[in-house]
């Protein structure tokens, strides 16, 4: 080896906690980067087997009925490669060990081999006996929600008859990785089943013989999806379709997709700041050993070495660690990935689990890590090349300090001799100073933004539990009924108040841009769903037009006064101009508001009503639920209670992997921030300090000279670490901002708390550590040593 | 008469500190000849070093000439000083400058690696008697040992000239003559052309030549007639 690069040996060894300090930080930043795009590789390519493996389809419509031989012509349409006609229907189920009612689909499933499209994974049991028209199989997540297993049965209210089915099989779908009732916002495995069942058996039960109500389709590749389903829907309209739908928009797919991209943006955003925090520290250390080893730099120079071969030898000490940093990194990411991978496989229930560690991210990732070295190498380098031999030649001149300007505004007085060392050297380095201020307030910001998602959760849940949705449970009828059946849901027991509501399938259309939504027609105002603004609380509908959320608003180009087509998919269909008469900043979803009246206006009817909201005394629920099972009429019910403990779950789950990485690795920045700070201000001053040590000046009096500095940074850097970290927050904030839900901005001031003190913390474990070195420093050795 | 090796003619250098110009040489005409011992004799702040850095390629000056060979170093790039101090000069520096995360070895090797055709380390370190101490640290060596392993380390690449800036200025006097005797035996056994700086006029007489430096200038120059031994030197 050569004499040179033995020299870089010992001085990475003799420099190795200051190494690892940075390695780690870059093995922290590398290790999100891995962790996050690996997962997202393999959960995209596991959707994508997934999806290939079980034909998901790639348009979807409902309709009212049609008859089979529609069939034929959606099958003819250009572009279609495969259709799949069903029968699918919401019912209520009377599950065994669920005292409320339970809300099901039951989806057809040929009576002859397997679906065309949307097939199965049959995860036990057995596929349906068709000459059994009690067989069903049941999605498996709904099966374990509720300890169902094949051979059990459970109760469905069948077209006004409770019928028993009997499982035989427990299956997976593609269609519903993500089971989501409709006009909810998070799966409930516990209240919303899948259920596929023999096409004859619930053809009969439905008097759907000879016809369908669904159908999905794959098209031929390079064929035009808006096109198809233009065709589509002109075939269906007659037959009272509710408009088709590309892959993009279908609920389960929608939801899976923006979970995974979501990953995909944390991977990109949160790597940068380590890595740049990891520069920062190797220009602060490598610019400190070109500074220690001045005149070794100047030898070398006169021996006849060239500035680029003493260069690329520091550069060669930030690519060791660099790549020790990234090769950990690496390491630690693929563990980190595979684990993440196998928690949402078992979250989205993918039948295969697949880790993909993609080479480019292994490189990308090595490649980012070495180029932030190089980058915080490059200081090291300028001064290199500047620093001319025959002066490094010569002991260094002392450093040039001023008074500073604090003492000269007539503070001075004020000051101890030790404090003005301590303010005098910080403003030496004025620049060092403060990216090292900035550093740890960058660890202290990772800490908010992995822990202020929580606060903004809690918000939400507030907003939507305790001042929007303030009813006990909803009912959803299996058709519209009049305002005075509705009426009847008020006299079921334990119901205190009950407010209906018409919800309305309808196609939003400005300009070019279309939105399929639900208009929910409110009464105004209403005291158990009431539509709240983010800023301005409680809003009341007006008589008249739209209140759109701003999202489906941004969706479709428009704002407050604008018109927009409104084309009903259901009954006569009317298509009316209506006017947006104002939008609301909402959390969750992408709603379309109407006052109940003008909603009835709009369809032209007279009080129907599509469910209801009910108040519930909550002694009285088992004798509501017994009937609730047994009514007919009902299509659904929901809980609010229940949504709030899956809403809880479903994000909590979520949020905490990804916030338990962010603290570790944001405890990383700081400590490493902090420690090499400490280190290099002892470096620095070890002469200085031993001096004082030999003139009288106590262990503790010198600490207070070397650590005070520390403080100081460290205080400093409090105050930006909240400013920052709220900065980072509205980022994440607004990279959260999807179709399903935004999060509002609030970090509260346990959050804050809770961030400054771990950097203070971190900053006492990283002082105590450089005290400990001040203790043993060798004060006859340091006054020998020439520096 | 042996060509000179060096031609400094007008040789003049100015720093900037701060605010203040310090006129660190005012106009130096110099010959250093093949294979002579010439000693550079002067006060601190006389300008001895600088020109020493000049003629050594670490520095250029601000006006004037300066020829190695037929070479013109005023104008040479970067890279040809880097050259040029690669392969012709041998450095000795009053503090050593050896690399302290290498043995003394190591540090001759530091050399022998990037030189065209030098000797091996060992018998370098031979050459300055410390045969048996190669595999020790600096830390783990005496100064004079230290300054030794710094001869070592510039004779090695058998350089054309050796320059050595107040090689005994840290040392004691017992140490110092056996890096004085280790440096004159490089000029008289390999032939190597030696310049020497010091404030100590007891060294002068182990050259051939004495050059005085007072303030920037030549202040005198004299020829010994004869050499004195190191053990003869009176300090």
């Amino acid at each position: 080896m050569l004499a040179i690069n033995r020299k870089l040996l010992r001085d990475l060894w003799r420099t190795r906690s200051q190494a690892l300090a940075i390695a780690l930080v870059i093995g922290a930043g590398v290790a999100m980067f891995v962790l996050m795009l690996s997962t997202f590789d393999s959960l995209g390519l596991t959707e994508q087997r997934y999806y290939e493996r079980y034909r998901f389809g790639e348009v979807f419509a409902s309709l009212k009925r049609a008859p089979l031989a529609l069939g034929d012509a959606i099958a003819r349409i250009p572009g279609v490669a495969a259709m799949q006609t069903r029968v699918v229907v919401d019912v209520t189920l009377d599950v065994g060990g669920q005292p409320a009612p339970v809300s099901g689909r039951l989806i057809s499933i040929p009576d002859e081999g397997r679906p065309v499209l949307n097939d199965l994974f049959l995860r036990s049991g057995r596929w349906i006996d068709a000459f059994r028209d009690d067989e069903v199989l049941v999605s498996e997540t709904f099966a374990r929600a509720n300890h169902l297993d094949a051979g059990d049965s459970v109760a469905a209210v069948i077209n006004g008859r409770r019928r028993g089915l009997r499982i035989v099989g427990l299956a997976l779908s593609p269609e519903y990785v993500y089971a989501v009732r409709p006009g909810e916002l998070v799966a409930d495995d516990a209240r919303f089943g899948v259920l596929w069942m023999g096409r004859k058996a619930l053809a009969t039960a439905y008097q759907m013989d000879g016809g369908f109500n669904d159908v999905s389709l794959a098209l031929e590749h390079g064929a035009s999806t808006r096109e198809v389903i233009a065709r589509l829907d002109r075939l269906l309209e007659p037959y009272g379709g509710l408009g088709a739908i590309p892959r993009a928009q279908q609920l389960s797919h929608f939801f899976l997709q923006s979970e995974i991209d979501s990953l995909r943006g944390m991977g990109q955003i949160v790597p940068v700041i380590f890595l740049a925090v990891a520069a920062f520290l190797l220009n602060v250390v490598l610019t400190r050993l070109v500074a220690v080893q001045r005149e070794q730099i100047a030898a070398l120079k006169a021996l006849g070495y060239s500035n680029a071969e003493v260069s690329w030898h520091f550069v060669k000490w930030g690519l060791a660690v660099g790549a020790g940093g990234g090769a950990a990194g690496i390491a630690a990411g693929t563990v980190m990935g595979r684990n993440m991978t196998a928690i949402y496989t078992e979250f989205f229930h993918f039948p295969v689990l697949e880790y993909h560690l993609p080479a480019a991210v292994v490189v990308e990732g090595m490649a980012v890590a070495l180029v932030s070295a190089v980058i915080g190498a490059l200081g090291a380098v300028h001064r290199v090349v500047t620093l001319p031999p025959a002066e490094a030649m010569r002991p260094e001149p002392p450093a040039r300090y001023g008074v500073s300007g604090i003492e000269r505004a007539g503070l001075r007085r004020w000051l101890s001799q030790p404090a003005r060392m301590v303010l005098r050297n910080l403003l030496r380095h004025p620049v060092r100073a403060a990216m090292s201020t900035i550093g740890i307030a960058f660890g202290g910001a990772m800490l908010i933004v992995g822990t202020f998602t929580i606060d903004s959760m809690d918000q939400v849940m507030d907003v939507q539990f305790n001042v929007a949705q303030v009813y006990d449970a909803i009912v959803t009828f299996v058709e519209p009924v009049s305002a005075r059946a509705g009426d009847e849901v008020r006299h079921l027991p334990g119901v205190l108040d009950a407010e209906g509501f018409r919800a309305v399938p309808a196609r939003l259309r400005a300009g070019h841009r279309e939105r399929p939504v639900s208009i929910l027609g409110l009464p105004s105002p209403s005291a158990l769903n009431r539509v709240v603004d983010a800023t301005h609380g409680v809003v009341r509908l007006p008589p008249d037009g739209l209140v759109l959320g701003t999202k489906l608003a941004e969706l479709l180009g428009v704002t407050a006064g604008d018109l927009v087509t409104v084309e009903v998919l259901e009954g006569e269909r009317p298509v009316r101009n209506v006017v947006v008469s104002r939008l609301v900043d909402e959390y969750m979803g992408t709603n379309a508001y109407m006052d109940i009246g003008a909603v009835h206006r709009l369809m032209q009817e007279g009080g129907s009503l599509s469910g209801a909201y009910l108040a519930v005394d909550s002694g009285a629920e088992p004798a509501l639920y017994r009937q609730l099972k047994n009514t007919p009429a009902v299509a659904g019910v929901g809980f609010r209670r229940a949504a709030i403990d899956s809403f809880r779950n479903t994000l909590a789950e979520s949020v905490s992997i990804t916030r338990t990485v962010t603290i570790l690795f944001a405890a990383i920045i700081a400590f490493g921030v902090v420690y090499n700070t400490a280190r290099i201000a002892l470096s620095e001053r070890a002469a200085e300090l031993a001096t004082l040590r030999v003139i009288g000046f106590t262990r503790a009096e010198i600490a207070y000279i070397l650590l005070g500095e520390l403080a100081v940074v460290t205080l400093a850097a409090l105050p930006l670490s909240m400013a920052i970290g709220y900065g980072l927050a509205a980022m994440t904030v607004t990279a959260f901002n999807t179709d399903v839900y935004r999060l509002p901005l609030t970090v509260t001031t346990h959050t804050y708390a809770v961030s400054l003190m771990t950097m203070v913390v971190t900053a006492s474990v990283s002082a105590l550590i450089v005290r400990r070195r001040l203790d043993r420093l060798d004060l006859i050795a340091v006054l020998k040593t020439r520096e | 008469m042996t060509p000179a090796v060096f031609q400094a003619r007008a040789v003049t250098k100015v720093y900037q500190m701060g605010d203040v110009e310090v006129h660190a040489l005012r106009g130096i005409d110099l010959d250093i000849l093949g294979g002579e011992t010439l000693v550079l004799l002067g006060p601190s702040g006389s300008g001895k070093s600088t020109l020493l850095n000049i003629v050594g390629g670490l520095d250029r000056p601000t006006a004037g000439r300066i020829r190695y060979r037929d070479r013109d170093l005023t104008t040479a790039s970067e890279r040809d000083l880097t050259m040029f101090r690669r392969h012709a000069v041998g450095f000795i520096f009053q503090f050593y400058n050896l690399i302290p995360s290498l043995t003394a070895r190591e540090n001759v090797e530091l050399v022998t690696e990037i030189a065209d055709n030098p000797m091996p380390a060992a018998e370098a370190l031979a050459l300055v008697g410390l045969a048996d101490r190669m595999d020790h640290f600096p830390a783990q060596l005496s100064g004079g040992e230290q300054q030794r392993v710094a001869i070592a380390r510039a004779i090695a690449k058998r350089p054309d000239v050796l320059l050595c800036d107040e090689p005994t200025g840290a040392l004691d006097i017992t140490t110092g003559m056996v890096v004085l005797d280790a440096i004159t035996r490089v000029n008289t056994q390999l032939g190597t052309t030696v310049a020497i700086i010091t404030h100590n006029a007891a060294i002068a007489g182990l050259a051939d030549r004495v050059v005085t430096l007072a303030d920037g200038r030549i202040a005198s120059e004299r020829r010994n007639d004869y050499r004195v031994g190191v053990d003869a030197i009176a300090w």
